[in-house]
């Protein structure tokens, strides 16, 4: 049940934001369709947070630290509830809250980001704070792989493992393709898995699209001897939506007419 | 002033566990103290300026009174656009303090002279800048940060300021703070000063020919103070400004901005430093004199 209640809640993310990027003319639908499934597992299943409460104390904290793909969560955000999803229909329009990189003045969004290695320092200092004051709750930073660039990224795990921040939890979107082409053309981030395990984190591997192994991942109770824990997530860029998946292009480019409907029939057919 | 500084937040620290400081790995002999005696309130970040900056916007959205301290360019243009969006933007209790202020450092190089930093940090809206310029401003400085919760920057100088005080008891930001009468009662000239060049201006006066001048200080400003200060320019006939900065971005080209406001434009002459110093080596006295700071 479970299961199927977050894979109909990634299908429906999917589709407004599709809608969202094209009513806007907007980009970086490929960023969107990559993170929806797992924006989907937190918020279905492991995020302890409230709509009606967005900043309940005891809440977990979730920080996308790839902006770019903020009409994902938008979508994710008014699906849940924190917000009228008629609201969605503004999306990077003049004055609406909802600009097209994620926005703290938005229902639900801890933090506002764009400029890529800002979010894990961010969620770094919150998971430092619940450490020192015993607080419960956990932190997720969701971070793209070509983000992984930036030092400040670098800092923050030499930061997280040195202090045994065990409440931290980082998610690596690991479509394999940034901005021009490919990770391993731009900066080669492998092995990643080893790089993250000798900076003394907790790893783990898995289908970025899969939700029962995302759920077994995400899981909170998962022991993690009192290191900050990362899930490389392997994604496709552009997730189900064949003209789309694995191209640089629909990191910028926002569907016409044609193609949206033909991405929705895509979705439509996916459950 | 930085030992001044931390005395005054060690003593806050006690009595506020919200307070917390995190240092860039820097601050040896001046920050012991503090650390003994408010271990859970003291972090150092390591030689990391961008995680410190974000972190502490992390720590400040949970309530954490921040303090990120480090030399002058490191915490600053190091992390720049760590304090521009995430405690800029999001309007953040974290106070950005930076010693070394002007050419504190003269000796260490380039690298170590903050004469840039009130250009990057006047360019941020929610921004206020505190450079006091004696012991007594370092104090009612960190009350005011402490009582206005929002993003701050704190520069500190290195100077003699044991007979330099002034009486004030509270900074109205909204107001010039006068340090020193001129010995003509209704003169309406002054010299006007912000940060670590209180003596500087008390040279200056000694010559003959700013003899009517009085001295006063702006130790709190920013953009959001601009039509207050606008308003106290309006005050004067002639203002000499001084700062240990270079001209492009300071406290001068603020104050002429300022002006612009008034309908009355009031005579501003600007005080700073020569970009020839940029790359000369010497200690601050020797640098200020080769570049003929004061004349």
């Amino acid at each position: 049940m479970k299961t199927y209640q977050s894979k109909y809640l990634a299908k429906e993310i999917k589709e407004h934001a599709l809608k969202m990027v094209h009513e806007s003319g907007s980009s970086h639908i490929g960023s969107c369709l990559s993170i929806t499934d797992i924006l989907a597992v937190l918020y279905n299943d492991i995020l302890n947070i409230k709509s009606d409460n967005p900043n309940m104390p005891e809440r977990d904290r979730f920080i996308l630290s790839k902006g770019h793909a903020c009409a994902a969560l938008y979508a994710t955000l008014a699906l849940k509830k924190f917000f009228n999803v008629n609201k969605l229909s503004t999306f990077a329009s003049f004055n609406s809250t909802l600009m097209s990189h994620a926005s703290h003045k938005v229902p639900g969004v801890e933090f506002s980001t764009g400029s890529l290695g800002h979010g894990l320092p961010f969620g770094v200092g919150k998971a430092l704070f619940a450490k020192m004051n015993n607080k419960k709750w956990n932190v997720f930073v969701l971070l793209s792989d070509g983000e992984l660039n930036e030092g400040s990224n670098w800092e923050s795990f030499m930061f997280a493992s040195h202090h045994k921040l065990d409440n931290l939890n980082v998610i690596i979107d690991y479509n394999k393709l940034q901005s021009l082409t490919t990770t391993k053309k731009t900066l080669n981030l492998e092995p990643l898995k080893d790089k993250f395990e000798s900076f003394g984190f907790f790893v783990t591997e898995t289908d970025g699209h899969c939700h029962l192994s995302l759920k077994n991942c995400l899981a909170k109770k998962v022991k993690k001897n009192n290191q900050p824990r990362i899930i490389i997530a392997h994604t496709t860029k552009g997730k189900g939506i064949d003209f789309m998946e694995n191209k640089v292009e629909w990191h910028y480019k926002s569907p016409n007419q044609n193609q949206l409907t033909e991405a929705l029939n895509q979705v439509g057919n996916e459950l | 002033m930085r030992d001044l500084f931390i005395k005054h937040l060690t003593k806050e620290a006690h009595v506020d566990d919200d307070i917390m400081l995190i240092v860039g790995d820097l601050g040896y002999s001046v920050i012991e103290d503090y650390q003994l005696k408010n271990p859970k309130q003291f972090l150092n970040a390591g030689v990391a300026e961008q995680n410190m900056t974000g972190l502490a916007a992390g720590l400040a959205s949970e309530g954490y009174k921040v303090f990120t301290y480090s030399i002058g360019n490191f915490n600053t243009f190091r992390c720049a656009e760590q304090i521009r969006n995430d405690i800029d933007y999001h309007k953040f209790n974290v106070t950005i303090v930076s010693v070394g202020g002007g050419l504190s450092y003269g000796s260490l190089g380039y690298s170590h002279h903050l004469i840039q930093d009130y250009a990057l940090m006047r360019s941020l809206p929610n921004m206020t800048i505190y450079s006091p310029c004696c012991s007594n401003e370092v104090k009612l400085c960190l009350n005011e940060i402490l009582a206005t919760k929002s993003p701050s920057y704190l520069r500190l100088g290195k100077g003699n300021l044991s007979h330099s005080d002034n009486n004030l008891k509270k900074i109205d930001p909204n107001k010039f703070c006068l340090i020193q009468r001129s010995t003509i009662v209704n003169s309406k000239k002054c010299i006007l000063i912000t940060g670590n060049v209180l003596n500087d201006a008390l040279k200056m006066k000694d010559l003959k020919k700013y003899n009517e001048y009085h001295i006063l200080s702006v130790p709190i400003w920013g953009m959001k103070f601009k039509t207050s200060h606008s308003n106290e320019i309006n005050k004067w006939d002639e203002i000499i400004t001084l700062e240990d900065h270079l001209e492009d971005g300071g406290f001068g080209s603020y104050i002429l901005e300022c002006n612009l406001k008034n309908k009355s434009r009031t005579l501003i002459n600007v005080k700073s430093l020569d970009p020839s110093v940029c790359g000369l080596v010497g200690d601050q006295e020797t640098l200020k004199d080769h570049i003929s700071f004061i004349n």
